[in-house]
């Protein structure tokens, strides 16, 4: 029932005219704030979510950059923890929405009164790569360079530095579950984007800014589409099959995780690690001085700060079911540990187990908060 | 591997298996020393973390074990239990950790008889399976 429009592109600028149709949504008043990321007015022009009430002050937005620095669905959560009063937009990429899903099950936001707009994504580099990318180029031009590049088929990489491995292998580059999709594939974002309704709310949010949409096959986008997902898929298969070898025992797990200093940075950026409190930075974990002279006793020799494969395996039994592949986690380790790889991994295995595919939708119940009277009966050894 | 007594860690329940395993204590059915029971209220109370430190410290094994479904005293731990469980057996062999490391079995309080060969038949199987080597490696 998607139904698709267009925003024309002047200037061959899609940028500036992506800013005009949030500009849109605020002037006719259909919301009352946009969260979209944005180009700070200030010396490095980091890139961050900003909350836009005045028109006036999107001027810095660029939901294209190819910046990620960290995941918005977080930040939407603070927004919506309390009922809205008023609807706001949040322009945010799929794996952003996907992950506010999970933490609306979680019941940690709520997206009644949020219009989901949803860019298509392609790629985004880590943080560091992405601050020497655009401090070489002003304003959004680096953005413009990104996606000339990929439209005229010279791929993502830039200088030595390339769009990260999650993004690479990120099997979900189309925000389905967006009440707006933002279209680039299949369009020649110079001449103009596409605007999709996916849902009622999208439809009737179009409807009022006077933009005409219409059913009807997109043959070129499909096929667009199509050829990133399943690039992307092929990359996501090679990652999982290395992942897995590289971590099949406990031994070659610790050489995976051996640079871990447990500073948790990749639970803080994850969106999906719902704990408000870690237990691994709870007196739980603050043991007497006297047990690690035990402990190191009983094998001869601990290594310090203990805890950190227990705590990766904990990790993952939280949020494995609710991992959506964001790859904020490696992003955030100041050690390059590979966890979003793993991470992925695991959670693709145990939401295949479970029939879940997390961030789909917000019907389907998380795997660990249901359960039935009748079912694995493979754990028990076939009793239920 | 040669003979050795694996260190089984039993999280059970109060009302079903722990009440199961005094059971077979007072009928002095004979039994393998090899689980040490932790007592828990109910199934439903096992954090994974309780299953995965067990292993990373050396155990050779661990068993869950509660009430039948729809017996249980808050009832419905055991269910919880069941998918928690689920979720280590998809995580945990992915590193190695052989899946029958992890049992859980469901024992109500008459089934003594069913405790005590519960224990027998896990001990042999861990016995032959061999030790879990962390009990002396160092792990990060
Ligand atoms: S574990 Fe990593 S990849 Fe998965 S949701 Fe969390 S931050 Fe994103
Ligand atoms: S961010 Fe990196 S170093 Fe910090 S806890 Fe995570 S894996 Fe370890
Ligand atoms: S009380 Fe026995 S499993 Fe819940």
């Amino acid at each position: 029932m998607s139904k698709t429009g267009k925003i024309t592109v002047k200037d061959r600028d899609p940028v500036s005219s992506l800013q005009n149709f949030l500009k849109l949504l605020l002037e006719k008043g259909t919301v009352e704030a946009v969260l979209v990321q944005q180009r700070l007015p200030i010396q490095n022009a980091a890139v961050m979510p900003v909350l836009v009430t005045d028109p006036e002050k999107l001027e810095g937005a660029d939901p294209l950059a190819p910046a990620f620095p960290l995941n918005g669905a977080r930040m939407l959560s603070r927004l919506t923890r309390k009922p809205l009063d008023a609807p706001i937009a949040a322009v945010m990429r799929p794996c952003e929405i996907r992950a506010f899903f999970e933490l609306v099950k979680l019941k940690q936001g709520s997206a009644e009164n949020v219009v989901f707009i949803g860019v298509d994504c392609l790629g985004t580099y880590g943080n560091i790569d992405y601050q020497k990318i655009a401090a070489s180029t002003a304003g959004a031009e680096s953005t413009l360079t990104f996606h000339r590049s990929i439209l005229s088929g010279k791929g993502t990489a830039t200088g030595d530095a390339d769009i990260s491995p999650a993004c690479k292998s990120c099997d979900h580059p189309v925000a389905t579950n967006a009440d707006i999709g933002i279209g680039l594939l299949g369009a020649n974002i110079e001449e103009s984007l596409l605007l999709i309704s996916n849902t009622e709310k999208g439809a009737r949010v179009l409807g009022g800014l006077g933009i005409e949409v219409e059913e009807g096959d997109q043959p070129l986008r499909q096929s667009a589409v199509d050829a990133l997902v399943s690039e992307r898929t092929a990359y996501r298969d090679k990652m999982f099959e290395a992942t897995s070898e590289a971590v099949s025992d406990v031994q070659k797990l610790m050489g995976y995780l051996g640079n871990c200093v447990n500073c948790y940075n990749c639970r803080v950026a994850c969106p999906v690690c719902y704990c408000r409190e870690c237990v691994f930075t709870t007196d739980v974990f603050d043991h007497e001085p006297a047990q690690y002279l035990r402990w190191a006793k009983r094998k001869g020799a601990l290594k310090m700060p203990t805890d950190t494969v227990f705590y990766h395996l904990t990790r993952l039994a939280h949020m494995s079911t609710a991992c959506i592949g964001c790859g904020q986690c490696s992003n955030a380790c100041p050690n390059a540990v590979p966890v979003a790889e793993l991470f992925r991994t695991v959670s693709h295995g145990v939401q295949k187990a479970f029939g879940y595919l997390a961030g789909a939708s917000l019907d389907d119940e998380p795997p660990l908060s249901v359960f039935g009277e009748k079912e694995f009966s493979e754990v028990t050894g076939g009793k239920d | 591997m040669a003979d050795y007594e694996p260190t089984i860690i039993a999280f059970v329940c109060n009302w079903c298996t722990y009440t199961a395993a005094d059971l077979a204590g007072t009928s002095r059915l004979v039994q393998p020393p090899n689980l040490r029971m932790v007592r828990m209220m109910c199934t439903g109370m096992i954090d994974p973390k309780y299953i995965i430190k067990a292993l990373l410290e050396g155990a050779d094994a661990v068993l869950v074990s509660g009430c039948h479904p729809g017996d249980c005293h808050y009832i419905n731990g055991n269910l919880k239990a069941r998918r928690r469980m689920k979720l280590l057996k998809e995580i945990l062999p992915r590193f190695g950790f052989d899946e029958r490391r992890l049992k859980m079995t469901w024992i109500g309080a008459s089934e003594g008889i069913d405790f005590a060969e519960t224990a027998r038949q896990m001990t042999a199987e861990i016995k032959e399976l061999g030790r879990n080597d962390l009990r002396t490696r160092m792990v990060l």
